[in-house]
């Protein structure tokens, strides 16, 4: 049976402003988008917290628009919204490739970015992209705004930079040169979690690619080694043995260690081989 | 008047379901409702050692095996299973406690504290000291078949747990008589006598102060044939303690976790084989886990043993099985019942004895099918309507299986085959212990249908339908199937082993038969009018040929037999190692179609669960618990995970079936998965064991 | 909160972090609306927000405020796919079906064959197999546009 809602209480705030507020005096607060995540927990009666607040009539969190180059996604995004999006399809190609193998229609139509970043996740779809990206995080409070480098968001598992009176507004995407590539590696092709979810940007040649992984750490990873060695001109096999080095997969329900770092290596292969040179 | 037998008639229990009016056990509720929860066991053996009530207790009505008026078992075959713990735990999950309360909320958090005194489980079955039921086959002389053999070919082969997952988890509502003596169990159901027999001996009550009804049922796949009567004891006890009618639903992640799964087990050939590919003996050792207590544990052991010879003739057969306990929840029934675990492990055999002996896979199956005229393992005749080539060559035929063989060697792509085939009702003397029961009424509203049978998603009631009208030649729309309630209904057995066709539908047509002859030249309502209402009652009746011997395990194991034939091509990602099933044919002999569609619909229903048994679902048992009770973990096709399927019905009558009908629910579960493994196999992959998942097919390695 | 429901307005009295699946089964007695799984995974519990399908089990009922919903009900037993559903098969056991019509009625008229699995791919069904839902939708003809 569901959790108890009796003892929670829902905060709606009028504005982002009033949002902002809210987080600042009348928390702990739990914000609350898409509820894709967030109401399973309820569902399984293991939600936290008491106080929420409700994002979800907070339109200006929604906007999606170019500023000197760079795309600015609101948080209340959802996966839906992103695929639909001429600028996402045409600017970050790999993060339409994220967004449709999220779940299914149900989850999409609901799920949020900001949600999918707040969520903390090892395995989260979009993570890989936005580190790949190079994306900066928006986090907004009564004292103003601040920018975090997606790189430097997470600080363990399901651990994040973002304070108490903090909010993710929005996910800036710099421009991106070069060829953009996504797997998700899921326990089936629909309503999956990932068993290894990778995204990478190919700059051409002279520069490093980008490579981000998740499903194999504790939090989404960027590969520095792996980029390096890559750039450097090693033969595939040593850059295979370099990423396997790199990354901790675990065994869990869903799949193993061995077949995670395998599975990681081949699809390293797989992006290097598209790429013509 | 059109013939409604053999025609797509229009649904009997359509309407409802597409307009979200049926009304499934969770919709209802009944004044004064209470709802309860049931406290389980957190440890996988051991005892008992204390129970305390740290929490505001009123309001609650708390139920324990001291409240229990009548025998403290669930009444089913062997009589080993507690309603509820006593002080020995079995399993995770074990049912100690039910609780009942009007607030949801304060129920959920009732935090009951059970201390135990911990013992040591055993989750392996062959190590177990409780053994369940063994049974032995033998035919011939097996030293004799294998000395004549010219190479002898081993195997083991092991097949995983499964969960039914119903997409309407289980749930009763019990309402207690106004005098404390007596109960009404409405539920989700498959077999409502199942649950009056165990609720009479739970309860102490008679027969005539127990009523069950099964009210829309959500899926069953035999989750829910015997597991219902556990559950129903819970709520009516409760019921009667509190007074007051008791909802008990499970949500998802209990039902996982607490409920039966299908027998995971290993299975051994040792097969004695001539150069040019003709069976001379079969040695196979087939080894069960049957969880913490039997519950139906004998009769799966006996019908996986009946196949687990295959589809094939030998004259020198030996098979030995047994089914044993472990400290897991207990297994159950499954769609297919222990013949999809031996006929996995008999078809990948024979690919790999084929394989072995350079010989063409085909050949080798056509070689050695079953023909009419041949006998079983068990010494059994048959008749006319085997037809185990036909299908074979039918699948072939369409699937060109020869020329896509040679095409994809070499590829990521594989292409298998898998026969098979499955006995259509109880085995042996099953049926005729059943004795069951089936009524037609004729009244002044019209034709009705009395049976214990339920529709579960099958199409029970149209089928059942269809038959009636065409026997008795009244149009099919004037015929009506009543609600499975057993104050209205016959014991009709239970709603499983592909049996409601051919043998339930068997007595309703002898019922209509006996109607149409006193109806004379009169019409129903003409009849009613002169001569006032009537209900004609028939029992089953064993066909006299039947013959079966329970202790030496010989003779006629079923009245009929359905053939199948599955062919299968996947692909392998060689990045990942994921198998994805990409067409897949299935040819089914299923003696007469009575409603195509619906035929066709069980045999791609069941096919998907067979891909679903054989790609993805794994039970993932971490000390003697379901890590992956929930459906985000334990993976079940969606319709990107499901192939195209084609699938072709043959029809080849059975003489004492209606209309010729054999049963088709089940065997469409026996085929997939040994034919994906097959597939894999021409893939380059050497795989024993289902799931093949994509980490064991990374184990395996590619030759 | 208040929200269009099946065409009409209604008002509900319940806490805004109410499942909109209990508040749609419980307090406006339309139980056509299953709950399979609770996590989002099974889709028995579709419903229409604004034309697009959602799980209702992860919906807080805040979150309808204002907004068009539609349930099984709100069909009337009169949206082609319902008769088509019947016709071909698309429904045996039943639980899924509510949810899947809903999820189908988003494909708009015509989906191909590609865009239906990929439309459904939310919701599981472990009776059919998924041909017949398929067949069911492809063969309703026009499909209705939802007009509440």
């Amino acid at each position: 049976m569901p959790g108890s809602v009796a003892d929670r209480r829902l905060l709606t705030p009028r504005s982002l402003r009033d949002a902002l507020r809210m987080l600042d005096a009348e928390g702990p607060l739990t914000p609350m988008a898409g509820c894709t995540d967030l109401y399973v927990a309820l569902n399984a009666g293991e939600l936290k917290g008491t106080g929420f607040l409700n994002l979800w009539p907070l339109e200006p969190l929604r906007h999606m628009a170019v500023r000197d180059g760079v795309l600015s996604i609101g948080a209340l995004c959802t996966y839906t919204d992103l695929m639909r999006s001429r600028l996402v399809q045409k600017r970050v190609p790999m993060l339409v490739a994220a967004a449709r193998e999220v779940g299914g229609p149900q989850i999409q139509n609901r799920g949020t970015i900001g949600g999918n970043i707040a969520n903390a996740s090892p395995a989260g779809d979009t993570l890989p992209v936005l580190a790949a990206a190079g994306a900066t995080i928006v986090l907004e409070s009564i004292r103003g705004p601040r920018r975090v480098l997606f790189t430097d968001f997470y600080t363990a598992y399901r651990r994040t930079v973002v304070g108490p009176d903090e909010l993710i507004t929005a996910v800036e995407i710099p421009a991106i040169k070069g060829r953009q590539w996504f797997r998700k590696v899921g326990t089936r092709a629909a309503q999956a979690i990932s068993k290894v979810v990778m995204a990478a940007v190919d700059a051409g040649p002279g520069e490093a690619p980008r490579i981000a992984i998740g499903s194999v750490a504790p939090t989404v990873v960027r590969l520095p080694r792996t980029e390096a060695a890559l750039a450097s001109g090693a033969a595939i096999v040593d850059v295979q043995r370099v990423l396997s080095d790199e990354i901790v997969p675990i065994d869990d329900v869903r799949s193993t260690a061995e077949y995670r770092r395998r599975v990681a290596a081949n699809l390293l292969a797989s992006f290097w081989s598209e790429g013509s040179r | 008047m059109l013939k409604a037998v053999g025609r797509n008639v229009p649904r009997k229990e359509g309407r409802d379901k597409v307009s979200g009016t049926s009304r499934y056990i969770d919709d209802l509720s009944f004044p004064g409702l209470l709802h309860a929860r049931t406290i389980r066991s957190t440890i996988p053996a051991g005892a008992i050692a204390d129970i305390s009530f740290p929490f505001d207790t009123s309001g609650f009505t708390i139920v324990g095996f001291n409240d229990i008026p009548g025998r403290n078992i669930i009444a089913l075959i062997d009589d080993d299973q507690p309603c509820l713990a006593e002080r020995a735990i079995r399993h995770v999950a074990e049912p100690i406690l039910i609780l009942a309360h009007e607030d949801r909320d304060r129920l959920r958090t009732a935090d009951v504290r059970i201390a135990y005194r911990g013992g040591t489980p055993n989750y392996d079955p062959s190590a177990s000291p409780l053994c369940f039921k063994s049974i032995a086959i033998d035919k011939g002389d097996l030293d004799a078949g294998m000395a004549a053999a010219d190479e002898i070919i081993e195997g083991e082969y092991r097949v995983g747990a499964q969960e039914q997952l119903y997409i309407e988890p289980n749930g009763v509502i019990a309402v207690p008589a106004d005098d404390g003596q007596g109960v009404t169990v409405y539920g989700s159901m498959q077999c409502p006598y199942y649950v009056h027999r165990a609720l009479t001996v739970l309860l102490g009550f008679p027969g005539d102060r127990v009523r069950v009804v099964q009210t829309e049922t959500g899926g069953g796949f035999g989750g829910k044939e015997e597991y219902p009567s556990m559950i129903a004891g819970h709520a009516a006890l409760a019921a009667l303690k509190a007074r007051r009618p008791v909802k008990l639903v499970y949500d998802r992640g209990e039902d996982m976790l607490a409920t039966t799964k299908r027998h995971p087990g290993v299975i051994r050939h040792r097969t004695g084989v001539t150069r040019d590919g003709r069976l001379t003996a079969m040695d196979i050792d087939v080894l069960l886990d049957g969880g913490a207590y039997a519950t139906l544990s004998a009769v799966v052991l006996s019908r996986g043993v009946l196949h687990a010879s295959g589809p094939y003739r030998c004259d020198h057969v030996r098979i030995r099985g047994r089914v044993m306990m472990t400290n897991t929840p207990p297994n159950g029934a499954f769609r297919g019942f222990g013949a999809p675990q031996t006929q996995f492990a008999v078809e990948v055999h024979m690919e790999r004895m084929a394989e072995q002996l350079g010989l063409d896979p085909v050949k080798l199956r056509d070689r050695n099918a079953l023909r009419p005229g041949d006998t079983t393992a068990t010494g059994q005749t048959l008749g006319a309507d085997c037809s185990a080539r036909e299908v074979l060559r039918e699948a072939v035929k369409r699937t060109d299986f020869a020329r896509r063989r040679k095409a994809l060697a070499g590829t990521n792509r594989g292409i298998g085959l898998s026969l098979f085939f499955h006995g259509s009702g109880f085995t042996g003397s099953g049926e005729v212990k059943l004795a069951s029961k089936a009524s037609l009424a004729l009244t002044d509203a019209g034709v009705r249908v009395l049976v214990g049978s339920t529709e579960i998603g099958q199409g029970t009631r149209t089928m059942l339908a269809q038959i009636v009208a065409d026997t008795l030649g009244v149009p099919y729309d004037t015929v009506e199937v009543n609600a499975a309630d057993t104050s209205e209904v016959p014991d009709s057995g239970p709603t499983v082993a592909s049996r409601t066709c051919m043998v339930v539908g068997r007595i309703l047509q002898r019922c209509a038969e006996d109607m149409r002859a006193r109806l004379g030249r009169l019409s129903p309502r003409d009849y009613v009018k002169r001569h006032g209402p009537l209900v004609i009652t028939k029992q089953y009746e064993k066909p006299p040929e039947i013959v079966w011997d329970e202790v030496l395990y010989q003779g006629d194991a079923y009245g009929s037999y359905g053939w199948a034939c599955d062919v299968v091509e996947v692909e392998v990602d060689p990045a990942t190692w994921q198998v994805n099933p990409v067409k897949l044919t299935s040819v089914h002999e299923i003696g007469k179609a009575i409603h195509p569609r619906l035929a066709v619909g069980q045999i791609q229903g069941g096919t998907a669960q067979g891909l679903g048994w054989a790609l993805l679902e794994e039970v993932v048992m971490r000390d003697g618990r379901m890590a992956n009770n929930s459906f985000t973990n334990y993976i079940v096709p969606t319709t990107l995970d499901t192939p195209d399927m084609e699938i072709v019905l043959l029809e080849r009558p059975y003489r004492h079936g209606p209309f010729g009908a054999k049963g088709v629910g089940e065997m469409p579960i026996d085929g997939p998965a040994p034919a994906v493994i097959n597939a894999l196999r021409h893939a380059g992959y050497d795989l024993r064991e289902i799931p093949a998942t994509p980490e064991r097919v990374m184990a395996c390695g590619s030759r | 909160m208040r929200f269009t429901l099946n065409g009409r307005t209604v008002r509900i009295d319940a806490h805004p972090m109410m499942r909109l699946l209990d508040a749609l089964r419980e307090q406006c007695g339309l139980t056509g609306t299953k709950e399979g799984c609770g996590e989002g995974e099974c889709g028995a519990c579709t419903v229409l927000v604004d034309r697009r399908p959602v799980n209702s089990c992860l919906v807080p009922l805040a979150h309808v405020s204002g907004a068009r919903v539609t349930t099984i009900e709100g069909l009337r037993g009169r949206h082609p796919l319902q008769q088509a559903f019947v016709d071909f098969g698309g429904a045996q056991c039943g639980i899924c079906t509510p949810g899947m019509i809903l999820a189908a009625i988003a494909l708009g008229p015509k989906p191909s064959r590609e865009a239906v699995r990929t439309g459904l791919a939310g919701n599981i069904c472990r009776c059919t197999g998924y041909h017949a839902i398929y067949e069911s939708v492809e063969r309703a003809g026009k499909n209705a546009r939802v007009r509440r």
